[in-house]
């Protein structure tokens, strides 16, 4: 239990998705510019890969992972190649099916996540996620807490960098700087702030 | 212009015949004038992780771009036959086989840096470059075309990536390539390296300052501002 309540810390704060390890940040900068979408969208990603990493997980270690179909008398077979194509495919048909199962039951949520679901399945974070579960070797519990943890860290820190974006508006930029330039060097800055973190031991 | 017939070969040779000037074109707009990192900010995931050595830079540009245009020549030849409702998936597929050969090539051939490419080598399959350049050209670009303008991203992609990593390698840690070029302080040399260049944020400021450098060269690239500070003494006037 001490260990699976020191991975989701782990996961949130010191190996931040998109603070340490810079994944999904093109939709980082593409989408922080207010608060309420930045939450939005981080929560859909949070849901997103709660479901997805353990999925993968499932898949790989039941069928893919070297050795895993010796029930079906395949001792030799090692299919770990097809990780990726496999991982990729179930986050893309998972996502279809959120999106069709919001629609249908939740139809709120649906369209407060609007037009992100479908760019999420091209979100750096998710695939990452699911192939830093597998390059860490994790159970299946500790790839729920993973997932589910390394979602709430890229929701706070897409949500942190709208809220300094908001306030960045009425400031008196550099021209060159402006827009892109900044939001670049904020996201720096933050993740040195975030780096203060990376000495923590649970 | 399309090249979907019987005769396909001869109308890909016309194709390069007829397009010379407009593949030049294809080649050198996303250099500078089209940048996809600094201007369509596209693939940045993977532009920042990787760029503390110049080694592993080098390895992911080429990867990147041999990717980039093999998936957009590929999805280009079989445009026509793509339906539209399941076309990101098929464009998905496609890319994620040709990432599948590279990784195991890398694996193959070169596994210290593999391993220290780590997951970023899988995300190639997500990096928006490659789904960009397919999505936005070639769906409705012929082959040879498509392939110079995945060739031209990626090396637009590529330029960012190896300004970046040979301030970070040189400047962080005295040494190209692994090749001692400034002696440090450490191994009895005169240079004291800069450790924050190192660590990955440092990557955020040099493009973000290499956004700025591009945009004062090509002031047509500035964004506007979402609000326009006044002055504030007279009311007229000025940005």
């Amino acid at each position: 239990m001490e260990g699976l309540i020191s991975l989701f810390v782990k996961s949130v704060f010191v190996e931040n998705l998109a603070l340490a390890f810079f994944l999904g940040m093109c939709t980082f900068l593409a989408v922080s510019k207010k608060i309420a979408t930045a939450i939005g969208l981080g929560i859909a990603v949070m849901i997103v890969l709660a479901i997805t990493v353990p999925v993968n997980n499932l898949i790989y270690n039941s069928l893919l992972r070297e050795g895993a179909l010796s029930w079906m008398g395949l001792d030799q077979a090692d299919l770990s190649f097809l990780v990726l194509l496999a991982s990729i495919g179930v986050i893309a048909a998972l996502v279809q099916i959120l999106e069709m199962t919001l629609d249908k039951f939740f139809p709120a949520l649906y369209h407060a996540l609007g037009i992100f679901l479908p760019l999420i399945t091209v979100n750096c974070a998710i695939l990452g996620g699911s192939l830093f579960m597998i390059e860490r070797d994790y159970t299946f519990t500790e790839s729920v807490v993973y997932g589910v943890g390394a979602g709430f860290g890229w929701m706070l820190a897409i949500t942190a960098m709208a809220g300094v974006r908001e306030k960045l508006k009425y400031s008196d930029i550099p021209k060159g700087l402006q827009g892109l330039g900044s939001a670049f060097i904020i996201v720096g800055l933050m993740s040195l702030g975030f780096m203060a973190f990376s000495g923590i031991q649970l | 212009m399309s090249a979907v017939s019987d005769n396909e070969v001869k109308g890909l040779i016309d194709e390069i015949k007829d397009n010379q000037e407009e593949l030049k074109q294809v080649v050198r707009e996303p250099l500078v004038d089209n940048n996809p990192i600094t201007l369509q900010v596209l693939g940045i995931c993977s532009a920042l992780a990787v760029t503390s050595q110049l080694t592993t830079t080098l390895t992911m540009c080429i990867a990147l771009t041999s990717v980039t245009a093999f998936s957009s020549a590929s999805i280009s030849l079989i445009r026509n036959h793509i339906p539209s409702s399941i076309r990101i998936i098929v464009q998905m597929t496609i890319i994620a086989s040709l990432v599948i050969v590279v990784d195991q090539i890398l694996k193959a051939f070169a596994y210290e840096i593999a391993k220290s490419l780590s997951v970023f080598v899988g995300l190639i399959i997500t990096n928006c470059i490659v789904m960009g350049r397919a999505e936005a050209y070639a769906m409705k670009n012929p082959p040879i075309m498509s392939f110079f303008d995945g060739l031209g991203n990626g090396l637009g992609y590529s330029l960012i990536l190896i300004i970046v990593a040979v301030i970070r390698e040189l400047l962080g840690s005295g040494s190209l390539l692994g090749y001692t070029i400034l002696p440090t302080v450490q191994n009895g040399g005169w240079y004291v390296p800069n450790g924050l260049l190192l660590l990955p944020p440092s990557a955020f400021f040099i493009i973000g300052l290499l956004i700025w450098c591009f945009r004062t060269w090509k002031p047509e690239q500035v964004e506007q501002p979402d609000f326009k500070i006044m002055p504030a003494h007279s009311a007229e006037g000025g940005h």
